[in-house]
């Protein structure tokens, strides 16, 4: 028992409280959800620090013992995701403060912003599968309130079609719980997975884990993502940021959880079909970046290459893998969440999205090329960057796990990703300007300094990975033996 | 009484996709409507139906109903019931701005 654990979920959910009665006063709004914010990261980074001295912590709710009550459980992967989330969210709130706009401030944007923070965290740290679906609800509702805000006509467009897939694929979710419960009679996932263990993981078992699969992949984008380059397309720069590093991110912890968790009796199904839909998002998502000219457009096909990515360190299921998916899910929520805010800088300077039209952008703005620059190698996984070490261990454990042909769609993404990258790098900042900037906003220029945080960060992922290796090492060994997590939750 | 429900779970389903498959926004929520009372009364069939009593303790503490399914479709509900009013208020608004509620005029184009 440790109260520590519900500490992330509780200060943005109170400071989400708090901004809706000063909905009037924007300037407070601003002071409360900054401060906590910042508060967040210190809390998250002390859990880290707790779990690495003490292990595993939980927090029976309501002080109902485990299998029975919500439980939350704080595992090191669990808990370096919610500390990347606030970092993450930290830097894209900063950002928003310079770029939102009055209008959508006024139409209560932080309390959303914090809402969500509270969905995406609760995720992570919840160790119960209704409770689970509960806080994806709660993530999902606020991204419902943020994609539309603003009413554009776009945003309305493609809002509706986003909502109907997540209604969809919630109805499926709760459809598959109803299932395992129907199975297995429990619904904590410690629990579940001693269960499952005890009855076999047979054809009904089966079949229901790859409902899951379905449901958590769409929530993913893990090939199941026609939905999401629409979507995230229309809002603004610190809201794409926000959803293309936290919230596609959150339905692969589920994918990683359930199926490391409560499903691994059977890899040679589950495990191989996982393989094989990684190795078809990368290649679709890599696709799909090569052949847009709309910076957004190229970065959000990314964000799918990298989905499939990270799948596939989960299909190969070794430790070097899964330390891999671990690595390179930390560092991709960092630095997709860095190329957006870039890449909404750079929108703000040239007023347009299509990188035809833009050039010669270093000569004016070297600063925000050079951030670019390291972002794009950092994505791309080019060393001494954070990239580098999660490919470097997924590829080492994918060939470890005999999966040759994957490996190599991995690889072969990789230099297609470069490819994407640096055509938007030349086309924006290199060359002679083609069109007249167009006068930015007063404090555009601001607005670099909550992203060099994360460029920084990206830097001292890929240099200090000797310092930092230890703990994603103690992730991997608890997602390898689930006996750890078992122990931990359902201990008297 | 399990097959009873099997059959009005399925019909649901059925008809609800049906519904979401079409091109009028009004169908496709209530399409979306409809899919999720389907999968409550999935919920409710699969932890199995019976008559007890309520799960207190006391003389008819042995028959009781197991009460979990029924907070779960309870929670799932509400959720359900704000995420339908929600997209209701968004269809209208959408309408009022797009001056549709067609499908096929909402696709978008690429080049925007």
């Amino acid at each position: 028992m440790n109260n520590l654990l519900i500490m992330p979920l509780l200060i943005p959910l109170v400071t989400a409280v708090l901004l809706v009665f000063f909905y009037k006063q924007i300037r407070l709004q601003k002071w409360i959800s900054g401060f906590s914010v910042l508060a967040n990261v210190s809390v998250a980074g002390y859990m880290v620090h707790v779990v690495r001295q003490d292990g595993i912590q939980t927090l029976n709710m309501g002080g109902w013992a485990a299998p029975y009550g919500i439980v939350f459980v704080a595992d090191m992967f669990a808990s370096l995701l919610v500390l990347t989330t606030t970092v993450v969210s930290a830097a894209c709130l900063y950002y928003a403060f310079g770029s939102i706009g009055k209008e959508r401030e006024k139409f209560y944007f932080y309390p959303f912003f914090q809402f969500l923070n509270v969905g995406v965290i609760g995720s992570f740290l919840t160790g119960d599968i209704f409770n689970l679906f509960v806080c994806f609800e709660v993530m999902l509702i606020s991204s419902y309130a943020l994609i539309v805000l603003g009413g554009t006509k776009k945003q309305l467009r493609e809002s509706l079609k986003y909502i109907l897939i997540n209604i969809i694929s919630s109805a499926l979710f709760v459809a598959s719980v109803a299932y395992l419960y129907a199975v297995v009679g429990t619904l904590n996932m410690a629990h579940l997975s001693v269960r499952v263990a005890e009855a076999g993981q047979g054809g009904v078992l089966t079949t229901i884990s790859v409902l899951f699969l379905i449901v958590f992949g769409l929530k993913a984008g893990l090939f199941l993502y026609f939905w999401l380059p629409g979507s995230y397309k229309v809002p603004p720069a610190a809201v794409t940021a926000v959803f293309g590093g936290l919230l596609t991110k959150v339905g692969l912890y589920a994918i990683i959880r359930t199926f490391t968790l409560i499903f691994y009796h059977d890899p040679y199904i589950t495990h191989t079909l996982i393989g094989w839909l990684a190795a078809a998002t990368m290649l679709l998502g890599v696709i799909g970046a090569i052949a847009y000219w709309d910076i957004h457009r190229i970065l959000i096909y990314n964000i799918v290459a990298a989905v499939g990515f990270i799948a596939f360190g989960l299909a190969a299921a070794n430790q070097a893998a899964l330390e891999g998916a671990i690595y390179y899910l930390v560092h991709d929520m960092v630095v997709k969440a860095l190329l957006f805010l870039l890449g909404g800088v750079i929108i703000a300077y040239t007023g347009t999205a299509k990188i035809r039209e833009m050039g010669g952008l270093m000569r004016s703005r070297p600063v925000l090329g050079w951030m670019f620059f390291i972002a794009a190698m950092a994505l791309v996984g080019v060393p001494p960057l954070s990239g580098f070490i999660g490919k470097l261990l997924i590829v080492e454990g994918g060939l470890a796990a005999g999966y040759y042909w994957i490996t190599g769609i991995g690889l072969l993404t990789s230099l297609l990703i470069l490819y994407s990258m640096m055509r938007i790098f030349m086309n924006v900042f290199w060359g002679v300007p083609k069109s007249p900037l167009s006068e930015p906003k007063k404090g555009t220029g601001w607005l670099v300094l909550p992203a060099s945080c994360l460029v920084i960060l990206t830097i001292v992922l890929g240099l200090g990975a000797e310092w930092i290796y230890p703990y994603v090492n103690q992730a991997g060994e608890t997602l390898l033996n689930p006996d750890q997590y078992i122990q931990a939750v359902l201990k008297e | 009484m399990e097959i009873l429900m099997a059959f009005a779970i399925g019909i649901l389903f059925m008809v609800g996709t049906y519904l979401i498959l079409s091109r009028s926004l009004l169908r496709i929520i209530l399409g979306t409507s409809l899919l999720t009372h389907a999968v409550h009364l999935l919920l409710l069939t699969m932890s199995r139906l019976k008559t007890g009593a309520a799960p207190l303790l006391g003389e008819k503490a042995g028959t009781y109903v197991d009460p979990l399914p029924q907070a779960l479709i309870l929670t799932s509900i509400v959720i359900s019931f704000g995420v339908t009013s929600f997209f209701f208020v968004l269809a209208y608004r959408a309408y009022q701005e797009l001056g549709t509620d067609d499908m096929e005029q909402l696709r978008g184009r690429d080049d925007e």
